[in-house]
């Protein structure tokens, strides 16, 4: 290599301190997708939540990813900002990460693919992870799961996580690593906002919109859960273009179920899932 | 289904309710017959040179633009490469979104005096633990025989088999694999007739 070349004249970054000046000017600077901290300093909120209650407040990025530990009783409030969000989830048990989200269970138990207000999400060993409270949108996926690399090269050119397309698939390895997780942690996911529905033969007629802005999907974490999330492109998608939108995050600490809670009680399988719950944290 | 060709390299009956692993090196055929007829065989693959990657339903069913197997159809890993294909199979589609029944998911569906039967999920974590896998490596498995049906409004579930004695299924292998089968023992739905039964694995180099 050869020696360095000289320091541009008058650079604000040519020294130490001028560097730690350059960089502490950035801050306080606002896009659209970042984390608002501390949460309560956000908008967005509904009405009736507490700023002691709020608890993340993040706007996910076109193609970006995020993570968070969520208690037992927090709602998670997606919304579709400009109607073309695809939000891809994973979800595990916070203190057995071994447990975690099943599509499979998930579809099988409830007896129906589709998810909506009133259904849940269940782990692979016979408990609730989240429970749908509200769904404004009605189309989602448990069937198509995340993009991949492959995929992505194919449709847009690239997939990396380093460049313009990345892929759910690669977004949910470094969601997961952010835990202490790896790649076999990353499992199979339901992707939120954007549909695909069954036809009798089997066909898969993807949901892909966009739709209006401002859909909303509040989930109710039953466990202490990890939730990761990827917001890239439907796998199904068929613009050529890599077509996704920000998507608005809002939790807040909320009370945990009870006895008499309408959805616990909604169906045999689900009482019984919520018993399973409730057991495990009997200790 | 045409007879399959090739030498012969492994012809072993996986018992009633049992575990099963083997290898299928690429090019090899492993043909995996339901001998009594509607007998649900829950499927997982791995890749021989890196267990990480395996077989992915959601890709496989995304790629294809449908959720049932047929001849024809090819079985993608969780990288979006080509696993196996299927080369032949007389059973006109098979599952990919039912799952492997476990002794805490028979607690939903049946409920928990149901908690101590055998289930596939516990047949897939003796065979990988011997391959040193664990909990983390269940994914979404294939049901080769078992019959889940779509409804309009989504409803879905476990119906009548449309498989019978003899008929099959064969798959080429696209890559060096490991495959693991739990020969479903469940009791409680119909997808062994309500009677489990065994099952026969014929490797063909």
């Amino acid at each position: 290599m050869q020696e360095g070349g000289a320091q541009p004249t008058g650079s604000s970054t040519g020294n130490p301190h001028a560097a730690r000046d350059h960089a502490r000017a950035q801050g306080g600077t606002r896009v659209e997708a970042m984390p608002v901290l501390p949460a309560s300093a956000a908008d967005g909120w509904p009405q009736d939540v507490a700023d002691a209650d709020k608890v993340w407040a993040e706007t996910l990025a076109a193609g970006g990813y995020a993570g968070k530990i969520l208690a037992r009783g927090t709602r998670l409030e997606l919304t579709d900002l400009a109607g073309d969000g695809c939000v891809s989830l994973l979800a595990f048990n916070r203190e057995m990460p071994t447990e975690r989200l099943n599509v499979a269970d998930t579809v099988k138990i409830q007896w129906n693919g589709y998810l909506g207000e009133g259904r849940f999400l269940l782990t692979d060993m016979g408990r609730v992870l989240f429970s749908i409270l509200a769904d404004e949108a009605g189309t989602h996926d448990t069937f198509c799961g995340a993009s991949n690399a492959a995929g992505n090269a194919r449709k847009y050119g690239s997939g990396d996580n380093y460049g313009p397309h990345p892929n759910a698939r690669d977004r949910f390895r470094l969601g997961v690593a952010k835990f202490g997780l790896g790649v076999r942690d990353v499992h199979p996911c339901i992707t939120l906002f954007k549909g695909a529905r069954i036809g009798a033969d089997g066909t898969i007629a993807p949901e892909i919109g966009p739709f209006a802005p401002g859909r909303r999907v509040v989930l109710r974490a039953e466990m202490e859960v990890i939730v990761v999330l990827a917001n890239c492109p439907h796998v199904l998608d068929p613009r050529p273009e890599y077509a996704v939108s920000p998507v608005r995050l809002r939790a807040w600490r909320g009370p945990v179920a009870g006895g008499d809670d309408a959805l616990r009680n909604s169906t045999p399988e689900a009482l019984r899932a919520f018993l399973n719950t409730e057991d495990y944290y009997n200790r | 289904m045409d007879i399959a060709a090739g030498p012969l390299v492994l012809d072993e009956t996986v018992p009633a309710r049992a575990p099963w692993m083997h290898g299928v090196a690429r090019g090899q055929t492993l043909e995996i017959i339901d001998l009594e007829g509607n007998q649900a065989v829950d499927f997982l693959l791995y890749a021989a040179a890196d267990d990480a990657e395996r077989y992915s339903a959601q890709d496989t069913v995304a790629m294809q633009g449908n959720i049932f197997l047929r001849k024809g159809s090819v079985l993608y890993s969780s990288e979006g490469n080509p696993m196996m294909r299927i080369v032949d199979t007389n059973v006109a589609y098979h599952d990919t979104i039912g799952g492997a029944c476990s002794c805490e998911s028979n607690t939903l569906r049946y409920g928990h005096h149901t908690k101590a039967q055998h289930a596939c999920v516990d047949n897939f974590l003796e065979a990988n633990a011997r391959a040193g896998r664990g909990k983390r490596d269940m994914v979404s498995n294939i049901n080769w025989f078992m019959n889940v049906p779509v409804e309009g409004d989504g409803t879905l579930g476990i119906v009548d088999g449309i498989s019978a004695p003899g008929l099959s299924v064969r798959l080429e292998a696209l890559m060096d694999v490991v495959a693991v089968v739990s020969n479903c023992p469940q009791i409680n739905n119909p997808c062994n007739g309500f009677n489990p039964t065994a099952v026969r694995m014929i490797i063909r180099a």
